[in-house]
């Protein structure tokens, strides 16, 4: 994946041979269980695989992360066994990709003011109106797509649906040109008198907010490890390049009176690998907890808040590093700063996430 | 000590200001996408006189004032930072003459540029010298009344589209610094080859080029100072241009800044503009009061280059610091501010976050602004 991660930025291209790689190496089905075909791990297996993808490419991780977590989960947590025989070993084998579409153009850290309707129509629904900043757009095979059954204005009018990519009225609409993460489509799905029966139909009326916070709960576990790899991938890169600058003597130790006068460098890359690191342990500590079915809400806020302030820092602080040379166009260094940027405002702004983190501060008990 | 825009100054602005939000905002988004030199707003700058701010009258000019670049260029960056260089290149390519050069030089030199006519460039940095600009290899040997050229220059701002190169070479090779000089270049005398153009983050309509200079024969009557004065002249530009740099990193972040609170006043979450909320208000108000410390010291480091102050160099350095980890902080949260539609290029936030990286590093880097504050305190 790593040598193809230029290529896939500057051409704004799918990585599909990186895909089908991840797939063949059972990536797309980490957290599935064996009985559905997948690898049946944990949450930080999952966030382990994430980072190491993120480190390559994270335009491909984040595909990945997206499939993976919320496209892939709701289903595994909310669906009914019939469901689960259905996707899950589709989704678990690669075969087919999955989504999350939530956001709408007025919608954003409001989710559950969304508009998109879903108006019962016999045994089904009729699905209609427009999702945007949607990940994985025009590649996925299965959207998981909130929207409105009830008259209830707010969250408990909101149900889940899955979304068949293949569905009459299933429409593509605007592909968003992006700072970063060009590997990686976003746009807008467009859904106009979409016909969906009950049978995919995840969870109960009314239910559906309550599966679309879960499924981020453990989404930004994964935007987690993503950050984490993207700032352990600017990390490296500054390393070799202040190596190659001859910040390492020829006996390969690193002589602490040969270094006081290029103290600037040394102390940035030292910030860098201290905050990535109390990064990754808080990242992974999120993810043991939810491992071990315990709370992890206010932990994987923090995690995702930390991990992604922190992996635009390092990026831009790599970049300053690597000077000129990192600002050119195909330079590792400058890529990571574009894509970084991307995880402080997905899968819930780190504005949302302190929102999350004061009420599960302030919550009564 | 404060900073009083003179009438005229204040007349230059409006006048750039008009015509930058008339025909240069509704042109950055084309000029990012493209990638390509705005020749058409090079011939706008020059028509209307806003090439001659570098250059005092005597030169054909309409002030010559450091601070009077400072507000044009962050005039210009607030709507497109590839275009605010087409007059602080203008400047920084043209201070070698104005600094070092003899009468006859500047009157010969400056008029052209002043007028537009020919556009300017400023040569020091090469491939295996940046920060370290003494370790240069460029050599220029003298043969009678002539010098001849070879090396190749790095990381050249406008090296492509300029008609005069100020270039610095080596004329004592084996000695240090003290061996290096400066000429210009003047295009059709002293023609020098364009090796490559960078694609890069940001300032992508700003060509930066790769300068190669093949047996390329300079007249002695172009070289600025004595031989071997060629470093000292480098650095008294560079205190002369940071504030510039420090100005260009001002207006991006203001353009960005522009745009994201008319942003949070329009967009409603939670049924109210997401202005009402505490969390985005602290953010504004930290976001206005860093633009507004970094404007003071732009214009103050470039008050003490218009007065030739003692200390300019110091705060010169300090101005292009600050003002650019400011822009570099500031266009990020702008970004944050826009959500996802910050993002996405349908919006101007993310390319003034991508433009505001470069004011950290060229110019010299940050880290040199550090080491260069910390010997003017130490000394």
């Amino acid at each position: 994946m790593r040598p193809l991660a230029a290529e896939v930025d500057r051409d704004h291209r799918f990585p599909a041979e990186a895909i089908k790689a991840a797939a063949e190496s059972g990536l797309m089905g980490v957290l599935i269980p064996r009985e559905y075909g997948g690898a049946g791990m944990d949450a930080l297996a999952f966030a382990i695989c994430i980072e190491e993808l993120a480190q390559a490419c994270a335009a491909t991780a984040v595909i990945v992360d997206v499939h993976t977590s919320v496209g892939t989960e709701p289903i595994l947590l909310f669906g009914d066994e019939d469901q689960k025989r259905k996707w899950l070993p589709q989704l678990a084998s690669g075969q087919l990709l999955g989504a999350f579409a939530l956001t709408e153009p007025a919608s954003g850290s409001d989710a559950a003011a969304l508009k998109m309707t879903a108006r019962r129509n016999g045994s089904g629904y009729v699905l209609n109106g427009t999702k945007v900043f949607i990940t994985n757009i025009g590649r996925a095979g299965l959207y998981v797509v909130f929207a409105r059954t009830g008259p209830d204005e707010k969250a408990a009018g909101i149900t889940a649906f899955l979304v068949p990519a293949d569905a009459d009225g299933v429409r593509i609409g605007q592909v968003f040109g992006k700072m970063g993460l060009n590997g990686s489509p976003t746009g807008e799905l467009v859904l106009e008198d979409v016909n969906i029966p009950e049978s995919h139909r995840l969870g109960r009326e009314g239910h559906g907010f309550t599966i679309a916070m879960r499924a981020l709960d453990s989404g930004r576990i994964g935007i987690s490890g993503q950050a984490l790899g993207i700032a352990q991938a600017a990390i490296d890169e500054a390393r070799t390049l202040m190596r190659e600058r001859g910040h390492e003597n020829s006996k390969g130790d690193v002589d602490v009176l040969d270094r006081l006068a290029g103290q600037g460098d040394d102390f940035s890359l030292a910030d860098m690998a201290t905050r990535v690191e109390s990064a990754r342990l808080l990242a992974y500590r999120a993810a043991w907890l939810c491992s071990q079915g315990k709370p992890f809400t206010r932990e994987a806020s923090m995690s995702k808040l930390h991990c992604t302030d922190t992996a635009m820092q390092v990026a831009l602080d790599a970049l300053q590093i690597a000077g000129h040379e990192g600002a050119v166009a195909g330079s590792p260094f400058e890529r990571h700063v574009r894509d970084a940027k991307a995880l402080q405002i997905y899968e819930g702004s780190n504005q949302v996430q302190r929102i999350v983190i004061a009420r599960e501060l302030l919550k009564a008990g | 000590m404060d900073f009083e825009f003179t009438a005229e100054q204040v007349a230059i602005r409006d006048t750039i200001r008009e015509l930058v939000q008339d025909r240069v905002a509704p042109r950055a988004a084309e000029i990012d996408q493209t990638g390509e030199y705005p020749k058409d707003i090079e011939t706008l700058f020059a028509e209307n006189g806003i090439l001659g701010v570098p250059f005092p009258e005597e030169y054909g000019g309409i002030s010559g004032s450091s601070v009077t670049i400072c507000m044009g260029i962050e005039e210009i960056a607030k709507a497109c930072a590839s275009s605010s260089l087409i007059l602080a290149v203008q400047a920084l390519g043209s201070y070698p003459i104005l600094v070092a050069g003899s009468e006859e030089q500047k009157k010969r030199l400056c008029p052209p540029l002043a007028s537009g006519e020919k556009i300017a460039a400023y040569a020091l940095s090469e491939p295996g010298s940046g920060s370290d600009a003494a370790a240069m290899k460029t050599r220029a040997k003298k043969y009678g009344h002539e010098y001849v050229l070879n090396g190749t220059k790095q990381f050249i701002t406008h090296g492509s589209v300029a008609g005069t190169l100020v270039v610095f070479a080596e004329t004592q090779p084996g000695s240090d610094h003290r061996g290096i000089s400066a000429f210009v270049l003047e295009r059709e005398a002293s023609p020098w080859t364009v090796a490559k153009l960078e694609h890069k983050l940001g300032i992508r309509g700003s060509p930066t080029a790769q300068i190669v200079l093949e047996d390329v024969k300079v007249p002695a009557a172009n070289r600025l100072g004595d031989e071997g004065a060629g470093f000292k002249i480098a650095l008294a530009v560079l205190d002369r241009s940071r504030p510039g740099i420090g100005a260009q990193a001002l207006g991006i972040a203001e353009g960005a800044f522009d745009y994201a609170l008319n942003y949070v006043k329009e967009r409603q979450q939670f049924g109210q503009a997401i202005a009402t909320f505490q969390g985005i208000q602290f953010m504004l108000a930290d976001i206005a009061t860093q633009i507004e410390a970094a404007r003071h010291l732009v214009y103050r480091a470039a008050t003490k280059v218009d007065a030739k102050a003692a200390d300019l160099t110091k705060v010169a350095a300090m101005a292009k610091l600050f003002a650019s980890d400011m822009a570099m902080r500031v266009t990020t949260d702008c970004v944050q501010l826009l959500g996802g539609y910050g993002y996405i290029s349908d919006y101007p936030v993310e390319r003034m976050m991508r433009d505001a990286k470069i004011t950290q590093i060229y110019e010299g880097t940050n880290q040199i602004q550090r080491v260069v504050i910390a010997r003017a305190l130490l000394r």
